[in-house]
């Protein structure tokens, strides 16, 4: 007498089999649905850009008229606002996220402040425009120049990078920080020489998405009052700018039709740029993990 | 007047838990707590330890998992500190100080008082920066003293012949009984006067053990070495004196041989005859 029906088991067993494969073609068209999307997408902006994208198209200062608009106001626009973005997020948040780990007490309000820096990441980023505005823009009397943009972008990214920072130092295990502790090592010796080079790899991941999210970021800078036809760069931070996602912004909503191809043109230089970005943090995180 | 000290030290002893026939007076003692006390949050993990420790011993401190001896160790340089819900009573002296008393550098004391943990742990660095990384922390900056250094503490492991090939590499790229004897150069980097070992074998294989048990003896002509051991077999061969721990209290401590062949508590008795634990 056995509990285990042979004939029902090979009954059920090509169900079983073919299930499998099933599910794994599933979630492979799956996979292949969103990477077809966005193939479709750059296809089609390259095709409309590509007619577009010239040397003048780079140099050139946005213009009314369709034949001699070009980009280069926005580009450089952009690069000024992230030299004050960048720089200001990651002391902010790296600051933020080592107090958060390493020096805060375990309590309550501590628990309290790390749950609200999540839910930040999650606060649209026209609510950051609208704080740019009021604190930046009228109450610090920035104006739309490149630091109150630049402010208002850092505090937008700021979340995003504390929670990844803060992700990859809980991931460095408790025995090499007690090992440190345990030599006589100080609490700031520990971390700056043992827990920062270990978690660099993964803060700098966080760094890059939220800096690709801020260079393409283009509500707050509505939000702001960024001018889209100047023809001047800015030669300070207090100048005001123009910026790339904004630009494409106004270029897409132009009657000419012609300013259509000129924003896919944008679209590419802008997805260029980014692609840039990402590759230089890619290495550099790279050769931290590397050497350790 | 040295003689006084040494009266009054065995007349402590006879009144406390240890009785000791051996003659311990020409040793120095570097540990001693006087009615220790440790909870982790409610639960009373150590409970009126007295202990004392001297120069150039083997300690070994033996008992059942949960037993507060890795706790008791890990009081002795504070390092149980890191857990926030800690909470001590009475005092430890390390060299007749109190080492929880207000002026005492943490710092100063975990120099002093070096630690080699269960799992080897060494940084994610090369096997020169792990040894350099103490006395670097501690303001050693001259490559010549740090190569010095390197190398002493790296034969004093008795590891040298097994690395000086590739000082360079990372230390993950070890085995675990090799990655374990870095730890203890590491520690000795310092020149600590005491070392802590918290089960430093439990997770190497047998010929691992038998090496660092062998350093051990090397060791102890220089430094005092307070070992918590899962392995009686292991406490019965390193060590000169054994504290046996059960439910947070010590139940016996002694020379290791009367613990293990005469000892006068039945619990003791039980413990290293494996009846239990």
């Amino acid at each position: 007498m056995t509990l285990v029906d042979k004939d029902i088991i090979a009954k059920k067993r090509t169900g079983r089999q073919s299930r499998n494969q099933i599910f794994k073609w599933l979630f492979f068209l799956c996979t292949m649905f969103g990477l077809a999307v966005l193939i479709l997408l750059i296809a089609d902006t390259l095709m409309d850009g590509w007619s577009r994208l010239n040397l003048d198209f780079l140099t050139n200062f946005n213009s009314s008229r369709a034949e001699s608009a070009g980009f280069f106001g926005a580009i450089v626009g952009s690069l000024w606002l992230m030299l004050v973005t960048t720089p200001v997020a990651i002391v902010l948040s790296v600051g933020t996220a080592l107090y958060l780990e390493e020096y805060a007490p375990k309590n309550k309000f501590t628990e309290f402040i790390k749950i609200n820096i999540s839910n930040l990441a999650g606060v649209p980023s026209v609510v950051f425009g609208l704080l740019g505005l009021a604190m930046f823009v009228r109450a610090l009397a920035l104006g739309n120049s490149v630091l109150a943009a630049g402010l208002t972008l850092a505090l937008m990214i700021l979340p995003v990078i504390v929670v990844a920072s803060q992700e990859a130092i809980r991931a460095v295990p408790a025995s090499v920080r007690e090992a440190s502790i345990g030599m006589g090592a100080t609490k700031w010796q520990t971390v700056s020489r043992i827990i920062l080079p270990a978690a660099i790899p993964g803060i700098i991941t966080g760094i890059i998405l939220a800096i690709s999210r801020a260079i393409g970021e283009t509500a707050p800078l509505v939000v702001i009052g960024v001018p889209t036809t100047l023809l001047v760069t800015p030669s300070s931070v207090f100048d005001s700018f123009q910026a790339m996602p904004m630009q494409i912004y106004s270029w897409v909503k132009m009657p000419n039709e012609e300013f259509q191809y000129i924003a896919a043109a944008g679209i590419i230089v802008l997805l260029v740029i980014l692609l840039l970005m990402n590759s230089v943090a890619i290495f550099i995180r790279n050769k931290f993990t590397n050497r350790y | 007047m040295a003689e006084l000290k040494t009266k009054i030290k065995q007349n402590t002893q006879e009144q406390s838990v240890e009785k000791s026939p051996i003659i311990q007076e020409e040793k120095e003692v570097v540990f001693q707590s006087k009615n220790f006390n440790l909870w982790y949050g409610d639960n009373h993990a150590l409970q009126d330890i007295n202990l004392t420790f001297h120069e150039n011993d083997i300690n070994a401190i033996i008992g059942p998992s949960g037993c507060g001896k890795s706790t008791f160790v890990k009081s002795l340089n504070r390092m149980t500190e890191l857990v926030p819900i800690v909470r001590t009573e009475g005092d430890i002296d390390f060299r007749g100080d109190d080492i929880f008393k207000s002026g005492m550098s943490v710092e100063e004391l975990r120099t002093r008082v070096g630690m080699v943990f269960q799992k080897p742990n060494p940084f994610p660095k090369s096997i020169y920066d792990n040894v350099a990384y103490g006395p670097r922390v501690h303001g050693i900056k001259k490559k010549a003293v740090l190569d010095q250094i390197v190398e002493k503490s790296l034969r004093s492991a008795s590891i040298w012949d097994e690395v000086k090939d590739r000082l360079t590499d990372n230390a993950y790229g070890l085995s675990g009984g090799q990655q374990q004897r870095i730890c203890i150069a590491r520690a000795l980097a310092v020149e600590p006067e005491v070392i802590l070992m918290d089960e430093p074998t439990s997770a190497l294989d047998p010929i691992s053990t038998t090496k660092i048990e062998d350093l051990m003896q090397e060791l102890k002509k220089d430094y005092s070495i307070i070992i918590v051991t899962h392995n009686m077999q292991q406490a019965a061969r390193v060590s000169d004196r054994t504290s046996f721990f059960y439910q947070g209290y010590v139940v016996e401590s002694d020379d290791t041989n009367v613990i293990f062949e005469n000892p006068s508590d039945k619990r003791t008795e039980d413990y290293v005859s494996g009846r239990f634990g």
